[in-house]
């Protein structure tokens, strides 16, 4: 899984943070969103590091802060700290996490060359969440987050999301 | 204690930059000509608050006065910011907004490029994050520019009064200040000197494919760099302060 390649997570730390949902998608947790670097005890302390998706992501005040009460439930001291580096990518989301999103109504991103190809309306590749139909045009750049671009499937009429890529 | 002090500057001047032509974008929420066009105004915005968070937390370390990004952001008087002048201009109409975002857009582009190679880490982390945002936001305006440019006689006339207008302040974006210079030297800033030709490049190309006039300006006005605004930047202070110095020390 692409999350523990690249994170330090100790275990027994999991079933607290697969408690802690993303406020803006609330199917996926901070675990399927690969925002958690960092996540280890340390003297009776919990050192949580936590890396935005976009600079200006709302959510990350209000992942920060659930964290915090998640850990403080358990009685725990845990520091938070956000880092930038390195940046945050799409292929961090687990395959777990892609699955829910589209489950949820959020079409997964695409590759890097794919993904500039239908955000600049030269090819339809994004699959519609509702019928799975790739006749689908791009109709905003930018969506209802900072992280997503707006949809439309021709096929069955049904606006949707589509999670752009970023790496 | 003086480099800190030229770096705080340097800080500070490209954290202004995102925040004043953030608070310009803001004004539109709700106002856009269209849902997307308004959705991708406030989207850009947020990118550039989120950008300009990350810089005055790092200039707020730098100074070490015990200050938070939001003294920083929100209790300066006018002369102490450092934005260019371009950022402030006003919203007169979707032709200078579009105008304004390019025309910003390429260089920011291009001084997040340089910025990667900083031998500062954060800064270097900053830009890292930000050009992904940012290669965005000119894919955004620079279609907008060409369906302005190219669409109907109004629409071209607009873009052209407003690309007219705002080229007055595009040479500013280039203009070096002590602390600039002092950060170039160390290898930790931008050296914009080196941008200058290729930005106008790129922006002829541009302008020229969608149809508008590249103007031809022998003086350029600037002043924002210095701490010296246009008669705009009172304005927009007063709006984006209002809250803090009405409730001091208020937190989201």
């Amino acid at each position: 899984m692409a999350i523990t390649e690249t994170a330090t997570i100790d275990s027994h730390l999991i079933p607290v943070l697969e408690e802690v949902s993303d406020p803006e998608i609330p199917v996926l947790t901070v675990l399927d969103l690969g925002v958690i670097r960092k996540a280890v005890e340390e003297n009776g302390v919990i050192k949580v590091r936590l890396t935005p998706t976009y600079s200006g992501c709302p959510a990350m005040d209000v992942i920060s802060d659930d964290l915090k009460a998640a850990f403080k439930k358990l009685g725990k001291e845990v520091e938070v700290e956000l880092v930038l580096s390195p940046a945050w990518s799409t292929d961090w989301i687990s395959e777990e996490g892609l699955q829910k999103m589209e489950a949820y109504g959020i079409a997964r991103p695409l590759s890097e060359t794919a993904d500039k190809d239908v955000l600049l309306g030269n090819a339809k590749k994004v699959t519609c969440t509702n019928c799975g139909s790739t006749n689908t045009h791009l109709v905003s750049q930018f969506g209802s987050t900072a992280c997503k671009a707006l949809f439309k499937c021709d096929n069955c009429q049904e606006p949707f999301d589509y999670f752009k890529c970023l790496k | 204690m003086k480099q800190n002090k030229n770096l705080y500057n340097y800080i500070i001047g490209i954290a202004d930059n995102s925040l004043i032509l953030a608070q310009r974008l803001g004004e539109l929420c709700g106002h856009g000509p269209t849902l997307e066009t308004d959705i991708a105004g406030t989207n850009i915005s947020l990118d550039l608050i989120g950008q300009a968070r990350n810089y005055y937390q790092y200039a707020a370390k730098v100074q070490n006065e015990g200050k938070t990004e939001d003294d920083l952001a929100f209790l300066r008087l006018e002369n102490q910011y450092r934005n260019v002048l371009l950022v402030e201009q006003p919203n007169e109409h979707f032709g200078y907004v579009m105008g304004r975002q390019y025309l910003f857009d390429v260089f920011h582009l291009m001084f997040l490029s340089e910025m990667l190679q900083s031998k500062d880490e954060t800064l270097a982390a900053i830009a890292k994050k930000g050009i992904k945002e940012v290669s965005y936001h000119k894919r955004f305006s620079g279609d907008w520019i060409k369906r302005l440019g190219d669409g109907t006689e109004e629409s071209n006339h607009n873009i052209q009064e407003a690309i007219d207008e705002l080229w007055a302040y595009t040479d500013e974006l280039f203009d070096q200040t002590e602390a600039d210079k002092a950060m170039i030297a160390e290898g930790i800033g931008v050296d914009t000197s080196k941008l200058k030709e290729k930005y106008y490049e790129e922006v002829s190309i541009l302008l020229k494919e969608a149809t508008i006039e590249v103007p031809e300006r022998k003086y350029f006005i600037k002043g924002g760099k210095k701490g010296v605004h246009s008669e705009h930047m009172g304005y927009i202070l007063t709006e984006m302060q209002y809250m803090q110095r009405t409730y001091p020390n208020m937190e989201w």
